[in-house]
């Protein structure tokens, strides 16, 4: 099937495709909005990608007051990683060294999924003999001691093993300010999504990769093919008139989040149209033959 | 199926045991046989017949129409289904139960929902003394569920208490939450002396300042509470309570002092 082109804009006649993963969500409550989104964005800083980081963790959605258990501002936080081992020991160490060290921080489970992950069960060791455990309402609670009062904590928050990892589309544009222009825009419009996450700094990653590369031990290197300064030494997949490329990497709770979050974020790129934005949208794979999810781009159109 | 119903014909004679009649001891017996359970514990020797008009055969929703103070230990180890006093209980309302839901809509006698281990029970009026307390000998009260009064209870409430959350709406009798274990007791309208009397862990949680607290009890302050916020809302969200109890920053008391000292009495700063 040809390329088709929408608003002016080209879409790759290709397709995403994305990994399962686990995942687990927790929601963060502060005295104000402020405090949780500072707690939330620490604990899932460095967090872009599991290749370096350990797992891929961003803010799903804000909650209001009446959204949250304790009627405090908060914040639902996404995780994901490879294995269920390593997502438990990137919680714990996250939230262990960055929400209970956070002024006024509270932590909930924002799951329930097919099995429980440590949360407060094993935060509450810090509390040195002092922590108290409290059952309300058929939760588990860990009240530890802090220096501005209590941290609360719900003992464990659930595992989703339906998460899906590596959805993604490419931004093609004339120029490095359009690009971001329009990749700007499918993140705004991702945001509103819930259940999915774009965890590069700000939704948006630069270094598209393709695997392995010519030096040993390179699990990752530059995808040379998007390159636009290789456009004439390498078989680029760029031509003429793009000069940058920007990706959008989106993790979701389930395949039907991350399609739901491309369908948003490629209708906002194609809103905003070539003049502006990107003249050309594109998607990374691996030939369909590795990843059990695959996104076709011509099924994500508005 | 319609409710298994024991309408009480007339003021009973004796103190009745009525822990025979609940759906899990009800289970091995044919219908025709509950009129000639023995349930009166004197020389009378009352049969349920004697005393009840039986209605209904739906072992999960037991209702005993017409109360009386000589209703001795209703529901006693019930772990499921429902079961319905329209009056007064007597003594041991609802001990051990496991689960299930119990609503007595008039008053208890002493130890209702002694040692209950799960499930929720309901008191519309007061309850006696030692509400969820152990029975003589016995190391702890109650161990799980929830169990509300919506008027007073007596002395000794929540004694022994290790897990699970009490609350009484209308004020308590003196040494509420006396040692207390683990657990939650709430108390709004007022407590009498002393509560948390030789408590070792656990929560009391007072809509007021207590009248008095046992000198081994310390202030402890009152910082913001997210606790406490959380509590607030469950009592409201599950219909405890109709407005916040202890607000965002209460004031805590560390104690008792005497025993481990690792309870807490929180009221509204």
């Amino acid at each position: 099937m040809p390329n088709v082109s929408v608003n002016g804009i080209v879409i790759d006649d290709t397709f995403a495709e994305a990994f399962g993963m686990r995942a687990t969500a927790i929601i963060i409550t502060a005295p104000n909005r402020k405090w949780a989104r500072q707690a939330a964005i620490t604990m899932t800083g460095f967090a872009t990608s599991v290749i370096g980081c350990g797992c891929e963790a961003a803010i799903d959605v804000e909650l209001p007051p009446s959204a949250t258990p304790d009627g405090r501002p908060g914040c639902r936080v996404l995780i994901f990683a490879m294995g269920t081992d390593e997502l438990q020991k990137q919680l714990l160490n996250r939230v262990g060294q960055c929400v209970l060290t956070s002024p006024g921080s509270a932590c909930f489970a924002g799951l329930e999924g097919s099995a429980a992950l440590k949360l407060g069960s094993a935060l509450r060791y810090f509390g040195d003999g002092w922590q108290i455990s409290k059952k309300i309402g058929g939760r588990h609670f860990w009240r530890v001691p802090v220096m501005d009062g209590e941290f609360l904590c719900e003992a464990t928050t659930g595992l989703t093993k339906a998460a899906v990892g590596g959805g993604n589309f490419f931004v093609m544009a004339e120029s490095s300010a359009k690009a971001l222009l329009a990749a700007e825009a499918a993140v705004a419009a991702i945001g509103l999504v819930p259940g999915a996450i774009v965890p590069f700094p700000g939704g948006i990653a630069r270094s598209g990769s393709k695997i392995g590369g010519k030096y040993k031990g390179m699990i990752a290197s530059a995808n040379e093919a998007y390159a636009p300064t290789l456009r004439g030494v390498v078989r680029s997949e760029l031509g003429a008139d793009i000069n940058a490329v920007l990706e959008i990497v989106i993790d979701g709770e389930t395949n039907d989040a991350v399609a739901a979050a491309m369908k948003a974020g490629i209708k906002a790129v194609i809103e905003l149209g070539p003049q502006r934005g990107a003249v050309r949208i594109s998607a990374g794979n691996y030939g369909g033959k590795l990843g059990k999810f695959i996104y076709s781009l011509k099924d994500m159109l508005p | 199926m319609k409710a298994l119903t024991f309408t009480l014909v007339a003021e009973p004679p004796e103190r009745l045991d009525l822990s025979l009649l609940t759906a899990e001891r009800l289970a091995g017996i044919e219908r025709r046989d509950f009129e000639k359970i023995q349930i009166g514990m004197s020389k009378h020797g009352s049969k349920v017949g004697d005393i009840f008009r039986i209605a209904g055969n739906d072992l999960l929703d037991i209702v005993f129409e017409g109360g009386s103070a000589r209703l001795d230990r209703v529901a006693e180890g019930m772990r499921g289904g429902s079961v319905r006093v329209v009056g007064n209980a007597g003594a041991q309302a609802g001990r051990a139960m496991r689960g299930g839901t119990l609503t007595i809509e008039g008053n208890a006698g002493p130890h209702a929902g002694s040692g209950m281990r799960g499930g929720r029970f309901e008191i519309t009026g007061n309850a006696g003394d030692h509400l969820g307390g152990p029975l003589a000998g016995e190391l702890a009260g109650m161990n799980g569920g929830v169990l509300i009064v919506r008027g007073k209870a007596g002395a000794f409430a929540a004694d022994r208490m290790r897990r699970g959350l009490i609350a009484v709406l209308k004020g308590s009798g003196d040494n509420a939450g006396s040692r207390m274990i683990a657990g939650t007791l709430v108390v709004a309208g007022g407590t009498g002396e002393m509560p948390g009397y030789l408590m070792r862990r656990g929560s009391i949680l007072l809509d007021r300042a207590p009248k008095s607290l046992s000198p081994s009890f310390v202030e402890c302050g009152a910082p913001e509470s997210v606790f406490a916020a959380v509590v607030d809302r469950h009592l409201i969200a599950d219909g405890i309570l109709k407005r916040p109890l202890l607000g965002n920053a209460p004031q805590k008391y560390g104690g008792d002092n005497a025993v481990l000292g690792m309870g807490e009495v929180l009221f509204p700063h």
